[in-house]
């Protein structure tokens, strides 16, 4: 057919007169607005019936109480708990944060067993029987001591299970990682007794003097003490914070006093000589003092002077006089310790030092002072029966008092000398010093058994992984510790069903002390976890189960303990860090960044600072008139005696010159991407110092080199 | 609703900055209640999208004398001039996807209307405002604790502090099934007001006399003599709004002790802050 002129502009009006009759525009534009407004990869959340579960948190020692609001059986909300007697409804960042830990990608979701380099899936039965053969293995050596075992905290009835199949194994290789609440014991071990702690009256204080504290950065119970710090205006109370760094503590009190890193104990005793020295002290309580309290007094006259103890610390010497004046003039007046968290390496020296100005101006057992207590052990387990293993085995000494006494004794020896281990819900290899050493001490080990929920640095350094339940999936007794005024057990509960191959670790002892049989199964003869938390909670378990929570103690303790100042009598050297750099590396205890087991969550992460983590990077605080012609977020090296970092600069006038501050909780290496590969483990860059007469690793920092990168 | 209705709400908060620690408890808190979703890397924080954002504030004072305050910053929810509901965001949506509400002062973000053309982000002077580059991801599972009370949102959308309406429905429908006309101070409080373990934020009815928010920023109803597009002046010396004579007229007020971090509400000339610094309101309702 010819197409002429006429034909075609025929077709082509027809075919517009066609189209615009016909409904096809009409309903493509309108199948198109309604596809472009459907997004089927957007999650619908179902709805469902509200309903709120009370449980007790344990990420870290605050203990606060928790209100979980559940949509059907799904938890979707965590918050503080009303009335709880320790945070009263309010809540930190990574407790709101716990589903995240419940959904984590890193979970472990069956038990795992060390393959070459990969791990791979075994049925409970064979990794507990793994676990018993081992462990049979090592009796049958009659070596009994080369089971060690490491646990997060020292109290509790999980813990409880640990030492009771440790000793009726025959080991006293038991360890916990460093804490506040052990440097609290060490600290009242030293000067009141062994078995007591202390705890802190903030709440009802009107001059907290702290020797870098971080009070409203995690450190003791982080909620409780947010809340004593909001109600110091009311009250009309001072904190005066004695750091390096204008931390959000510092910058938050009335008063901010700079001072040269690691010369908090020796700022200690020069105020304790000007208290002396103005009569200032409590003549009653000093006259109970033992231990050599005149000859100290003599010391601290010579030795630490104002104008030595100014020159030592850096800080004016009518500064150090008017705080000391102020502190033991106030009414109430409480010292605090512990650097930053409280749970990083501190120097015994330092916390005994300061717990002194408590003693001298007669803050202990007052109200606003420092409670000493005795350590409350409210569960009654039945005694062990022991065979002749085990008698042979506890007889033995062990390596030594503190964690890393451990991994020192596996590095220097040529045999092993600890066949098996156990670590549960803690991250040695994360989060103590010197990192390298310590995994190459897990290397040495032939067999590490991990209890752990998540795939974290140290599970990975594990041969067989016994995956437990998070907290929130669990039943168990949560003790308070960690400074506060009062002793509250909490219970935490199963807020939600497990959601994958898990177990209670008090379940799985249970059948490993089964699988052992003997003497050790006998001891372990309860039905379930929950069976044995119940009949060892004996006269508290009628209040845990029923309102949640049993208080031990509260108010303020009678009896005053005994004083024995004999340490610091006996003029300990203070510790100085390694090292041969020019500038000082210090860590920095950040709320938002958890710096044990575990580690952050996605949340928390997303909400630190880009002036501490960028990109990948961390980035360092330095004094701009350190840094020189360094600008923002130029790239520098660091290098110390332990290891170098490729970080990143931040200028920041709040930090003292000479002095590089560096966040901890980052630089995590395991399988998770909205937390781990971002920043440096500072702890890659800190070795340990071991304190002369503690033996407690008091790394304070280190020397550090810097260079532009 | 009229917005001369006796029962119109004007919901606001007050932050201490005093007792502000910095922690990030209202931050995540905001997250976890409104479906906020996460990526690999959030220190780019010009895409990371977070409705209540801590910001650090210095006196740039060189060390010892360095002072740091922080300041969380939820969508300041603006009256706009003289406090009429021309919100500076809303009045610029071509899809009406923002809108006012003039029975409680809250400026709402419906997503599904919203195209992402992102003038209300142009529009807004507080950086309130975030737009979804990405469709949100959650790790497999995670998605199980997302709350059915908010919708998540998908890429393309702009999102925003809502002042936890959720929550305000969710206390209406309550008082409703009891009979009652209207809500108690303590039945509808934002996610960070109840996580904020400092008790720094107070939430609650700038209308009514008897919450703590009014008590707190006495905010004044006459427009301010020097600058009659701002209304609701706060009448305590201590108080103050971010960019106030702008005439935004947020419903967000800061506390704070110290006249640096006040001066830092805004910007000034050299001289200006000592001419403006002590109007605070009208005198005679004081």
């Amino acid at each position: 057919m010819k197409v002429d002129r006429r034909s075609f502009l025929g077709l082509g009006l027809g075919a517009v007169a066609g189209i615009s009759v016909s409904p096809v525009i009409l309903k493509l534009t309108d199948d198109s607005s309604i596809w472009t407004q459907n997004w089927p990869w957007t999650p619908v959340p179902v709805d469902g019936e509200v309903s709120y579960v009370s449980s007790v948190c344990s990420l870290c020692p605050g203990s606060c109480g928790i209100s979980v609001r559940k949509i059907d059986d799904r938890p979707v909300k965590v918050e503080g708990l009303d009335e709880y007697p320790i945070n009263d409804g309010g809540a930190c960042l990574h407790g709101i944060s716990i589903l995240q830990y419940l959904y984590d990608p890193a979970r472990i979701k069956t038990p795992l067993k060390k393959k070459g380099d990969k791990f791979e899936e075994i049925s409970w039965d064979d990794a507990v029987s793994m676990v018993a053969k081992k462990l049979s293995d090592i009796r049958s050596a009659k070596t009994p001591e080369k089971l060690a075992c490491i646990i997060d905290k020292d109290q509790g009835s999980v813990s409880g299970l640990f030492k009771r199949l440790m000793k009726s194994f025959g080991s006293t290789n038991l360890y916990t990682m460093p804490s506040f609440e052990s440097y609290l014991e060490l600290t009242a071990a030293a000067l009141h007794g062994k078995g007591t702690t202390i705890g802190f009256d903030l709440e009802n204080s009107d001059f907290v003097l702290s020797f870098g504290a971080g009070v409203i950065e995690g450190w003791g119970s982080p909620v409780s003490c947010f809340k004593a710090n909001a109600s110091r205006k009311e009250r009309g109370a001072k904190l005066y914070q004695i750091e390096p760094r204008l931390s959000n503590t510092a910058a938050n009190a009335d008063k901010w006093v700079p001072i040269k890193p690691g010369t908090e104990a020796d700022l200690a005793l020069g105020m304790a000589a000007v208290i002396l020295k103005k009569n200032l002290f409590d003549a009653a309580a000093a006259a109970k003092f033992k231990g050599g309290f005149n000859k100290l007094a003599a010391t601290l006259q010579n030795d630490y002077s104002l104008s030595k103890t100014s020159e030592i610390t850096g800080i004016k010497e009518t500064d150090i006089e008017e705080t000391a004046t102020l502190f033991a003039k106030a009414k109430m007046p409480v010292a605090v310790f512990g650097k930053g968290r409280g749970d990083g390496s501190q120097s015994l020296k330092e916390l005994i030092a300061v717990h002194s100005l408590n003693c001298l101006v007669g803050s202990i057992n007052r109200k606003g002072g420092a409670f000493i207590q005795p350590v409350k052990n409210y569960l009654e387990f039945p005694e062990e029966s022991m065979d002749d293993a085990a008698k042979e085995g506890i007889a033995k000494p062990k390596f030594g008092q503190y964690v890393h006494d451990l991994f020192e004794k596996v590095n220097v020896s040529s045999q092993p000398a600890v066949e098996a281990l156990f670590v549960y819900q803690s991250n040695p290899c994360y989060a103590l010093h010197d990192t390298k050493t310590i995994k190459q001490a897990f290397g040495k080990i032939p067999f590490v058994v991990s209890f752990s929920s998540f795939m974290d640095e140290t599970a990975g350094e594990a041969d067989i992984i016994l995956p437990v339940h998070t907290f929130i999936e669990r039943l168990e007794d949560i003790p308070s510790g960690a400074g506060l005024a009062k002793m509250v057990v909490g219970l935490s509960k199963p807020v939600v069903k497990p959601l994958f191959n898990t177990k209670h670790p008090g379940d799985i002892l249970l059948l490993i002390a089964k699988a052992l049989g003997g003497s050790i199964g006998k001891n372990f003869e309860w039905a379930s976890y929950d069976k044995c938390l119940e009949t060892v909670a004996g006269s508290i378990w009628k209040s845990l189960s029923k309102s949640g929570h049993a208080i031990l103690a509260k108010g303020v303790p009678e009896a005053p303990p005994e004083v024995d100042m004999t340490f610091l009598a006996g003029n300990p050297a203070s510790v100085q860090s390694n090292g041969d750099g020019d500038l000082m590396l210090i860590p920095i205890d950040n709320m938002r960044l958890p710096s044990s087991a575990p580690a952050a969550a996605p949340f928390s992460i997303k909400t630190v600072s880009d002036e501490v983590l960028k990109g990948k990077d961390t980035v360092v605080e330095i004094n701009p008139k350190t840094a020189g012609s360094l600008k923002n977020y130029d790239y520098v090296t660091l290098t110390t005696p332990v290891g170098t970092a490729k970080v990143m600069i931040n200028l920041n006038d709040g930090m003292m010159p000479g002095v590089i501050g560096m966040v901890k909780g980052l630089g995590h290496t395991f399988d998770n991407k909205y937390v781990s590969n971002k920043g440096v483990n500072i702890n890659d860059l800190i070795g340990p110092v071991i304190e002369p007469g503690s033996g407690v690793d008091a790394a304070f920092g280190i020397k550090v080199k810097i260079s532009r990168a | 609703m009229n917005k001369n209705d006796k029962k119109a709400h004007k919901f606001g908060m007050v932050i201490d900055l005093d007792k502000c620690t910095g922690c990030g408890s209202c931050m995540v808190s905001c997250m976890s209640e409104n479906n906020v979703p996460f990526k690999e890397d959030e220190s780019n924080k010009k895409d990371s999208i977070t409705w209540m954002r801590v910001y650090k504030l210095t006196n740039g004072k060189s060390f010892p004398e360095t002072e740091i305050v922080y300041l969380p910053r939820p969508c300041q929810h603006c009256g706009g001039k003289g406090d009429h509901g021309h919100s500076p965001c809303v009045s610029v949506c071509p899809a009406t996807a923002t809108d006012y509400g003039y029975d409680t002062g809250i400026v709402s973000q419906i997503y599904t209307r919203c195209f992402g053309c992102r003038y209300c982000m142009g529009a807004c002077p507080y950086h309130a405002r975030y737009f979804n580059w990405w469709d949100p991801k959650w790790p497999e599972g995670m998605e199980k604790y997302l709350s059915p009370d908010v919708s998540p949102r998908m890429r393309g959308v702009v999102e925003k502090c809502s002042f936890c309406y959720h929550r305000y429905q969710a206390a209406k429908d309550k008082a409703y099934y009891d009979g009652r006309e209207d809500i108690e101070e303590n039945e509808y409080q934002t996610a960070c007001t109840t996580a904020c373990p400092a008790g720094a934020i107070v939430f609650g009815d700038l209308y009514n006399p008897a919450h703590r928010v009014h008590e707190i920023v006495k905010p004044d109803p006459h427009p301010a003599s020097i600058n009659s597009t701002v209304v609701g002046k706060s009448r305590n010396p201590n108080v103050f709004r971010l960019l106030e004579r702008l005439g935004t007229n947020p419903k967000v007020y800061y506390l704070s002790e110290r006249e640096w971090v006040r001066k830092a509400g805004d910007n000034y000339l050299a001289g200006e802050w000592d001419k403006i610094k002590n109007h605070h309101g009208s005198e005679s309702h004081g």
